[in-house]
This record gives structure tokens, C-alpha cells and sequence, in this order.
């Protein structure tokens, strides 16, 4: 039952199959048994099950609020909560306790969500690992399924057994690890470069970076304003689609959110896509882009051919200033974003009192990681009276042109973009540390940066397991504020490529009898 | 060439130059002035805007910092300053924009202040204002000067240093609190020019009801840039001041500063360019600490709020919400009379001198009491003037009242002016009714005039007996009347004035008298 679509769970509530606090119970208790993935900075298991109850009264009463009552979610723990702490993985903010709730945390327990807890994440949101968060890296729940197990031959026997594990990607690799390892149903991440889709495709789930401003951000805590959208991390489209109609719309809280009313939808299946224009942008074959996934997304693009859909390369000649403009951007307005955490209203204060400016120094420098510091650092010195012109404002108008390139590919009749998510599969920590913070962030961020820059929704849809039994994902880039469209088509794709479920022995542990296995015809095995 | 050569004004002309030589000077006054807007809540949040409430009790979640928390603009400071922009005669920005301006201090809780650095609301403006020459009311001249932009941004809390304990306290209730920044040119010469200025511009605020104004409880506040150079030279490096809380004081600080800067470069100094702090127990200018010394702004949009678009009529979009558009065109038409206009008005409809109008709308409320007075009085607004401005004012003035708290009403003082017109008593009578009406005791103009037997004595017969009396009395005087000495007539008047204890209409018992001696 874990394991299954939050639909499909919604039904059983409803049926009484299965009881909300029972449901809650048995994601708690998972969640205690895949401790050692490090998904979760805060569990809210008080909370969780008065809130469970809570809706198993509404049950009863044949008075359930929508399809999300009783669905346990998980939030990462850069959006507010009140009464739950809110650290962003950060030594400035442990033990912050927020007196509201986001919006987006608002309206899910508005429809009678269970909130099981707060995930992991890289500090403020910042790096592609969620690996640089206090609170320590998050653990890919992939690199204890029997799929990665049987495929990843130990080097010797004298080697650590656990040295293997791999990342989730970042930086809500809590989310994901989360909803991969079936401890939640569907978590809220937040995407500023790439955040929910990178470790959405190396965990194996489906990860929706929504318009800006389709989805209210009042009460996430910013990296950077004008790129930040909440992001959804679901087991498949549909879900992403339920939450979606739960949390889109206008806030009059956040004045950057559309003003038009939005219609939740659900999606009907694609039988026909030979209407479908679908672009292949050829700059999105990067440096470094595994033979693996380059191999896959030619498949996929095939596939869609195949279908009958047209399917061009189109170029978007400017996505190669993506990397360095989004480091001016965003160091930017990280620079003025922290400039609030100076120890006095809330969050860590040194005890250093020889005067407020030593105390802020000193409050500052214990309560930031090095990536922090660094990125304030950076973004200050762009943004000095003599620097702006040449770093600040030459990176809004390359990010125009960025913009400007997606305008003219849609305008010339494509309706979707097809891009790999990542350039490869998940790589091990060990690994994955030998390169600095920066360094990763540049290489990873460089598929999913693009849409953010213009602002439009992105989806990582899970399409195979690569030669080492690890997910890989595609990404679909779609029109702004067109998400049925984007979400429909990523649904049709997903039915194709039926990626397998994870085979984890901690799920089947707690969730035997239920849980079973799909048809594990990889989208590669299925296409050849 | 002829006047050149007489010999006395070729010595003006040499006076004149050798003036000019000793005080080359030309003073060069800008201010930069933030006034608070009067609305219920702050710029970007909902927090309520109350001035002395008790410390931290205003602050909402935004107004903390708090983390995730954003901007909402505040239509209502939108339009204030919509409104302050028209009245003086700025272009509206269909289109301004929101920047942070960062720096580090206790009572500026995000690290930034939101303000409109690089397109501000309202730009190209000008205030015309009026001042007398060697203060003689009589002699007034108009102005000019020139607004260079109207700016929205919030305002910082507060920070209360406590020496003693070593500690700094902070109040946020004033954090986040809208303000409109009014740039105005360095068009001003002097204290008195840049005083008269503000003095108007607060006027203006005050009509509009955009801001209270007041500059005590800090809703007004003046820093004045202040250079001097030669004649034709580039303009001298300038010294900001600041801590100026009274028009008066800003006369008083802008002076000090102008003749601290001619001194200074007169005996060989040079003028740094540095902020300075008014002392009004002292009069002069002190250099201040510079909150953080000199630094750098680091100015950037700010993301959280979309471009502030505003509309007219043309281009007032069909579909859109009312409630969530501001219409230029519309807030235009609303705009009440200025102070200059209300002024030619009063000068217009009631015939009363220029210098009048000023007094009259210096005064809070006085206006209003002036016309409420001429609709319920018979007297010409010419004469009621006078006794609006040296009576009743005075009376205000002496026990430091405001026009509101006036014990005598518009109602009564029409009823009394009205017993005046129609000669129930005399002016004098009049002027003692005012006295007793002053001390509030809720007694009308008639119960006085008759508890202190003040009317007008109004049988003929009897005035014209009493006339005779004093007539009789007076053989010597009316001796020097006969002979052509018109003057000792009003002795005659006076005795009878005296006789009737002031009861008795001058113009009347003149011309009795004249009767009874030309018999």
C-alpha cells in the first residue's frame, strides 16, 4: 500500500480500507526504520497523528476535505511550519521555531494532509547533493534496493560495504529520498536551479518544478526570489497533478503570484500524439552528458516519433550563459537574502558582545557554512556601485535572452521540450565529495537552470534504471503556466516507459502483504 | 555713458562691488525631506500605524524579518503619494520600481530598506512658496523650487542606547512604516527660504491629508544639504544635516551651517563633505557619527515585488478590478484645493489682504472658523478678519491654545459680531463681551451684554438729554466749538461716553451734538 499512487491510497481511505492514523502509523514506523537515509531533519509524530485523527473523524463522518485527506506528506525544511522547527539545515536557524505556516504548508493541511515531518536538504537550499546541510548528507534510498545491490559488484571484501551509497541530489534530496523510500506520499521541495528535478531523477520519482508564480512562495525561505518555486515530488504524474490543484493559484501574500484564478484538472491519458510538436534542443547535449542518458533520451525522442508526434531539434543558443549568469543572479540576491540573519530578531546569536557589529560578524560566521559565506561573499561584490553594471546587469539581460530563446522555440509551434534531467546517474558520496560545493552546483544545475531563468514549469519524469541499477531521468520543459499540457504529456510518457519500483527490504518489512511488485519492464528492456 | 559719469551713483556702483568683494558667497540650500504617510496600516505589511504605542506592539511577522515573509504594497500609500506628486506638479511614473538598499543596523531588521531608487513614483515637480522681505508681512514674494522625484520607502524602527547598561534597545513599531522621500533641488538660498518652503510643502501634505506632518511626533523630517561658492563657480562641497525637528530650527541650522562654511573656507579651511547634527540648546551644527561611515549601498531590485504600474483613464485596462488599479486621472479630480489656491480664493470671495490669507492658513482650522463665522454674521468679511486675527488669534496665541480648543465658538462670535453690526452695543462694549465669552462660563454675548448693562442705549430721548447735560456743563468748551475749534468736539463725545459708560454710539452722539450746538 505504501508504495502505491497517492490516488489509489485516497480511494482506500475512502473505502475504509485502511484507516488514516493506521496509515500514518505505518509511514512513521518506516520512517524510523530508513533512519539511516537521513531524509528527515524533523519528525512531527505528535502532530502527524493528531492530525490523522483528525481526518479518520472526517472519515467516519463520510466528510473527508478532498483527495488529500489523510495522505501523509513531507515538507522540506525550508518551509515554514508552525510549531514545527524550520532550520533550512542550518546552524543560523536549529532550534527556530516559526509562528506560521507557508502558504503551501497551509493550504496542504487546509485539505486535511497528515504532515509527517521536515527533510533534509543542503544549507538554505544551496548546493545539488544534499550533502552540505548540518544535519548531515542525505543517503539515495536506491543504494539499498535490491536493483542497485545486485548490480554494483564490491570492489574487495575488505571494503566498507556501506561505502557505496550514493546521493540523492540536491537540495531537496530529503523530499525525494522520502517519497522514493515510501515514507510519504508526496513532499513539497523547492527549485531554484534545479533543486526538485535533480534529485527527483536520481531517486526515481516524478519531480515538478511548477510556473513562477503559479505557486504561492510566501513562507519558503528564499534562495533566490526571482527563480524560487515551491516544487512537487510525487511516485507519478497524477499525484503531481493532484497536488498541484491544491496548491496553485493566487496568495495574496505573495504579490509575484498570477492574479487569474486557477482551475485544478486532472489528466485524462493521451491516446493520440501525433498533434504533439516535441523539441530536442541540441544545446542540451552537454559536456559531460553520460553515453547512458544520451542513449536513453534519443529513445525517448523515438518514441514519441514512433507515436507520431513531430519531433525537431531546436537550438536555445543562449542556454550556454546559463551556468555563470544564474552565479551572478543568484549569489546576488543570496547576498541580500541572509543579510536578515544578524542574531537579533531570531535563529543563532553568538555570544560575542563587544559591539553589534563584532556580534554580527561572529553570529554570522558560526551560524553559516563556507558555501554560505561564499555565495554572500560573491554576491556582494557584485553587487558594489562599481561592479553592478558589469556582473549584475549584464546577468538580468543574458537571463532575457535566456528567456527570449524559449519564447521563440514555443513560438515556432513546439509545444514540449525533451532534455535530459542530470548528465548522469547518481554518483557515490565518496565520490561525489572530491569536487566543491560550486563546482558540483555548476555541473548539475546545467539541464534544470534554463527553465528557472524563464520562469517555466519542468518536469522530471523517471524513465529507466542505468547499467548500475540506479534511476535516470527526462525532463520536459513546457510553456509558462501551461502545466496540463506539460503534465498530460509527461503522463502519456510516463505509461510507456513503466520505470520499475524500488525494491526495498525496510518497505517490504513494514508494509508486507500490501506491497507488490510492478512489472519491472524498464523502459530500456521494453525497447529492446 | 551719462549716468556712468554722475558722480554719485558711479559710488553705488562702487559700493556695490566692493560689497560683492568682502562676501563673495552664494549659500546653496537642497533638502531631502521624509514624510510620514497617514494610513491605518504600514508600507508593505498590515501592521497598524499608531504614533507612542507600546514598543514591539505594531510588528507583524514581515515587519520582523521574519524568514519567508513578503511585500505587499499598500494601496493606500500608493495613492498618497499619487496625490503628493500631483499637488506638486510632478510627472506620475506610470511605472516605478522597488529596490533594497542594504546596510547592517539594529533597527532595520531584514539588512535592507525597500525604497524606489531607480524609478521613483513622481519626478519633475515644483512648489512654489511664499516669504516676506525684512519681515514685514506686507512685502511678500513667491518662489520657486524645483522637486527633483517623490519616492515611496519604508521606515526603520528605532534604537534606544542605553550607556549606562550598555545596551541597545530596539522598537519596530515604527519599522516598515510608509514614508515619501521629497527631493528637492538646491534651489534655496537661505534658512528662511528653505523654513518657508517646508513650511508650505507641510501645509500641502496637511490639505491632502497624505501625511499629518507633524514634525514633532517625527511624521515630517528635513535633512538640508548646504554648500557655498563664488559667483560662477561650481558649487561648493556640501554638508548634510541632520536632527532638525521644528521649521524653526531648520531656519536656525541651515543659517548656522551657511556662515560655519563661509568661515571656515574664509580662514583658509576646507569644507568636508560630511553629515552633521543640529543642537538646538547650542544653535550650531555638530559633525555626527556616520551610522556605518561611508559605504556602499549595494542597490538591487527587489524581487518580491512586481513593477507598481499605475493607470489613467486612457489606459485604465476594462476587465481590470477596480479595487486593484490606481487611476491618476481620477485621484486628480479629487484632489482638494492647495493652500495657494485657497488662499487667492479667501483673498477674492472676502476681499481680505493677501498677507491675511497666509495668517488664516497657517492656523489650523482657522480658515474653517473664519467662514463659519461670515455665514452666520451680517458683518463684512473685512471687518470680521480683524477680529479673527487680532482678537481671537491673540487670545489662542497667549494661552498657547489651537483653534479647536477655542472657548468661543464660531456661533458666538458671529452672535457678538452681529450685536456689534446691528450698533446693539459698541466695539468697545463688543471687546469686553469677548473677554468674558473667553473664560467659557457658557454664557451667551446677550446674557453678558445685559448682566453687564452694556447695550446701547437705544431711546433717543434720552441720549439726546444726556447730550444736553454735558452740553450745559461745558460752557468754556462749546465756547471753542462755536469759535471753530472742531476738535474739542470729541471731548464732549468722550464726556458723554463717560456719562453713559460707553453705551452710547459714537456716530451717533456726534451727531446730536453737532445738532444741539448748531441750534
Amino acid at each position: 500500500l505504501l508504495g502505491r499512487a497517492s490516488l489509489l491510497v485516497s480511494a482506500a481511505l475512502k473505502e475504509g480500507r485502511v484507516a488514516p492514523t493506521e496509515l500514518c502509523q505505518r509511514c512513521l514506523s518506516l520512517i524510523k526504520s530508513t533512519k539511516f537515509l537521513n531524509a528527515y531533519i524533523t519528525v512531527a509524530e505528535e502532530t502527524a497523528l493528531k492530525q490523522a485523527e483528525e481526518s479518520e473523524k472526517r472519515y467516519k463522518r463520510g466528510q473527508p476535505l478532498g483527495v488529500l485527506d489523510g495522505i501523509p506528506i513531507a515538507v522540506k525544511d525550508n518551509f515554514n511550519t508552525a510549531g514545527i522547527e524550520t532550520t533550512c539545515a542550518s546552524n543560523m536557524l536549529k532550534g527556530y521555531i516559526s509562528p506560521y505556516n507557508a502558504t503551501v504548508v497551509q493550504k496542504l493541511l487546509d485539505q486535511g494532509a497528515v504532515l509527517l515531518g521536515k527533510t533534509n536538504l543542503d544549507e538554505f537550499a544551496m548546493g545539488s547533493g544534499s550533502t552540505d546541510g548540518v544535519f548531515g548528507p542525505v543517503r539515495n534510498p536506491w543504494s539499498y534496493s535490491r536493483q542497485y545491490k545486485e548490480k554494483s559488484v564490491p570492489k574487495s571484501h575488505s571494503e566498507d560495504k556501506d561505502s557505496n551509497w550514493v546521493i540523492t541530489g540536491g537540495s531537496s534530496g530529503g523530499s525525494a529520498a522520502a517519497v522514493s523510500s515510501f515514507t510519504c506520499f508526496a513532499a513539497l521541495g523547492s527549485d531554484t536551479g534545479g533543486s526538485t528535478r535533480n534529485p527527483a531523477a536520481h531517486c526515481g520519482v516524478v519531480g515538478l518544478k511548477p510556473t513562477y508564480g503559479l505557486i504561492s512562495r510566501h513562507g519558503l525561505i528564499p534562495l533566490v526570489n526571482s527563480m524560487d518555486v515551491p516544487g512537487i515530488l510525487t511516485r507519478c504524474v497524477d499525484d503531481a497533478a493532484v497536488v498541484l490543484g491544491s496548491l496553485a493559484g493566487h496568495d495574496p501574500k505573495d504579490s509575484t503570484t498570477i492574479q487569474d484564478n486557477f482551475k485544478p484538472f486532472e489528466l485524462s491519458d493521451l491516446t493520440d500524439v501525433s498533434k504533439l510538436s516535441i523539441g530536442i534542443p541540441k544545446e542540451y547535449h552537454a559536456p559531460g552528458l553520460s553515453s547512458e542518458i544520451l542513449a536513453l533520451w534519443s529513445k525517448a525522442a523515438d518514441l514519441f516519433k514512433n507515436a507520431g508526434a513531430k519531433v525537431i531539434e531546436v537550438s536555445l543558443p543562449h542556454t550556454r550563459y546559463s551556468i555563470v549568469c544564474y552565479h551572478v543572479l543568484c549569489t546576488a540576491e543570496v547576498a541580500s537574502n541572509m543579510a536578515r540573519f544578524d542574531g537579533l530578531e531570531y535563529g543563532h546569536r553568538s555570544d560575542m558582545n563587544k559591539s553589534t557589529e563584532s556580534m554580527y560578524a561572529a553570529t554570522r560566521r558560526e551560524g553559516f557554512n563556507d558555501v554560505v559565506r561564499g555565495r554572500i561573499l560573491s554576491g556582494n561584490y557584485f553587487l558594489l556601485k562599481q561592479n553592478y553594471e558589469n556582473y549584475f546587469i549584464k546577468a538580468q539581460k543574458v537571463r532575457r535572452l535566456i528567456a527570449n530563446d524559449f519564447v521563440k522555440v514555443f513560438g515556432s509551434g513546439v509545444d514540449i521540450l525533451l532534455t535530459p534531467t542530470t548528465l548522469s546517474d547518481a554518483i557515490p558520496y565518496m565520490e561525489f565529495i572530491k569536487e566543491d560545493n560550486r563546482t558540483r552546483s555548476a555541473q548539475d544545475d546545467i539541464l534544470t537552470q534554463a527553465a528557472n531563468m524563464a520562469g517555466l514549469p519542468a518536469i522530471n519524469v523517471p524513465t529507466a534504471l542505468s547499467e548500475r541499477g540506479l534511476p535516470v531521468g527526462l525532463q520536459f520543459i513546457g510553456r509558462s503556466f501551461q502545466e496540463k499540457q506539460l503534465l498530460t504529456v509527461a503522463k502519456w510518457f510516463e505509461k510507456q516507459v513503466k520505470f520499475p519500483m524500488i525494491q526495498l527490504d525496510e518497505v517490504k518489512r513494514h508494509d508486507h502483504g500490501v506491497f507488490q511488485h510492478q512489472k519491472s519492464a524498464s523502459f530500456l528492456e521494453h525497447r529492446t | 555713458l551719462c549716468l556712468w559719469g554722475h558722480p554719485y551713483l558711479n559710488s553705488i556702483f562702487l559700493l556695490f562691488f566692493f560689497f560683492f568683494s568682502l562676501t563673495p558667497w552664494v549659500p546653496v540650500v537642497g533638502l531631502e525631506i521624509h514624510a510620514q504617510i497617514s494610513s491605518n496600516s504600514k508600507l508593505f505589511s498590515g501592521s497598524q500605524v499608531q504614533f507612542a504605542a507600546p514598543p514591539n506592539s505594531l510588528v507583524s511577522f514581515f515587519d520582523a524579518s521574519l524568514p519567508g515573509t513578503l511585500p505587499v504594497l499598500n494601496r493606500r500609500c500608493v495613492e498618497a503619494a499619487v496625490m503628493t506628486g500631483l499637488a506638486l506638479n510632478c510627472s506620475i511614473n506610470k511605472k516605478s520600481l522597488f529596490d533594497r538598499k542594504h546596510y547592517f543596523y539594529a533597527d532595520l531588521p531584514a539588512g535592507y530598506q525597500i525604497t524606489q531608487q531607480r524609478v521613483p513614483i513622481a519626478v519633475n515637480g515644483s512648489l512654489s512658496y511664499s516669504l516676506c522681505i525684512d519681515n514685514k508681512m506686507s512685502q511678500m514674494v513667491t518662489k520657486t523650487v524645483r522637486i527633483k522625484q517623490i519616492q515611496l520607502e519604508q521606515d526603520s524602527g528605532k534604537s534606544l542606547h542605553d550607556d549606562v547598561r550598555s545596551q541597545t534597545l530596539v522598537d519596530l513599531n515604527r519599522a516598515g512604516v510608509g514614508l515619501m522621500e521629497v527631493v528637492m533641488e538646491p534651489d534655496m538660498c537661505c534658512g528662511e527660504e528653505a523654513a518657508a518652503a517646508v513650511r508650505e510643502l507641510q501645509l500641502i501634505l496637511q490639505t491632502l491629508g497624505s501625511s499629518q506632518a507633524v514634525m514633532a511626533e517625527g511624521q515630517l523630517r528635513v535633512d538640508a544639504n548646504v554648500s557655498v561658492h563664488h559667483p560662477g563657480e561650481p558649487y561648493g562641497v556640501r554638508t548634510e544635516v541632520k536632527n532638525i525637528n521644528s521649521i524653526r530650527f531648520l531656519a536656525k541650522a541651515v543659517d548656522y551651517e551657511i556662515e560655519r562654511q563661509i568661515e571656515e573656507l574664509e580662514s583658509g579651511g576646507t569644507i568636508l563633505n560630511e553629515t552633521r547634527a543640529f543642537d538646538s540648546k547650542l544653535g550650531c551644527t555638530v559633525p555626527m557619527r556616520d551610522k556605518e561611515g561611508k559605504q556602499d549601498y549595494r542597490f538591487m531590485p527587489e524581487p518580491n515585488l512586481p513593477p507598481l504600474i499605475l493607470y489613467n483613464a486612457r489606459s485604465l485596462p476594462a476587465n481590470m478590478n477596480h479595487q486593484q488599479v490606481v487611476n491618476i486621472d481620477w485621484i486628480h479630480e479629487r484632489l482638494p484645493d492647495l493652500p495657494s489656491v485657497k488662499r487667492a480664493k479667501l483673498v477674492e470671495q472676502y476681499g481680505i489682504l493677501p498677507e491675511h490669507s497666509f495668517t488664516l492658513l497657517n492656523e489650523a482650522g482657522l480658515t474653517e472658523f473664519f467662514e463659519d463665522v461670515i455665514k452666520q454674521t451680517q458683518m463684512k468679511p473685512k471687518k470680521v478678519i480683524g477680529w479673527i486675527l487680532n482678537d481671537l488669534l491673540s487670545y489662542l496665541k497667549q494661552h498657547s491654545l489651537t483653534v479647536k480648543e477655542s472657548p468661543v465658538s464660531s456661533f458666538l462670535l458671529a452672535d457678538l459680531l452681529n450685536r456689534l453690526e446691528k450698533k446693539e452695543i459698541s466695539s468697545t462694549a463688543a471687546k469686553q463681551v469677548f473677554a468674558e465669552l473667553w473664560k467659557g462660563e457658557g454664557k451667551t454675548p446677550l446674557e453678558i451684554v445685559k448682566e453687564k448693562k452694556l447695550q446701547l442705549i437705544q431711546d433717543q430721548e434720552d441720549l439726546e438729554r444726556i447730550c444736553q447735560a454735558v452740553i450745559d456743563g461745558q460752557e468754556n468748551e462749546v465756547m471753542a466749538i462755536k469759535s471753530g475749534n472742531r476738535k474739542v468736539l470729541n471731548k464732549l463725545i468722550g464726556l458723554v461716553q463717560r456719562e453713559t459708560q460707553g453705551r452710547s454710539n459714537p456716530v451717533l452722539v456726534k451727531q446730536l451734538l453737532e445738532k444741539k450746538l448748531s441750534e
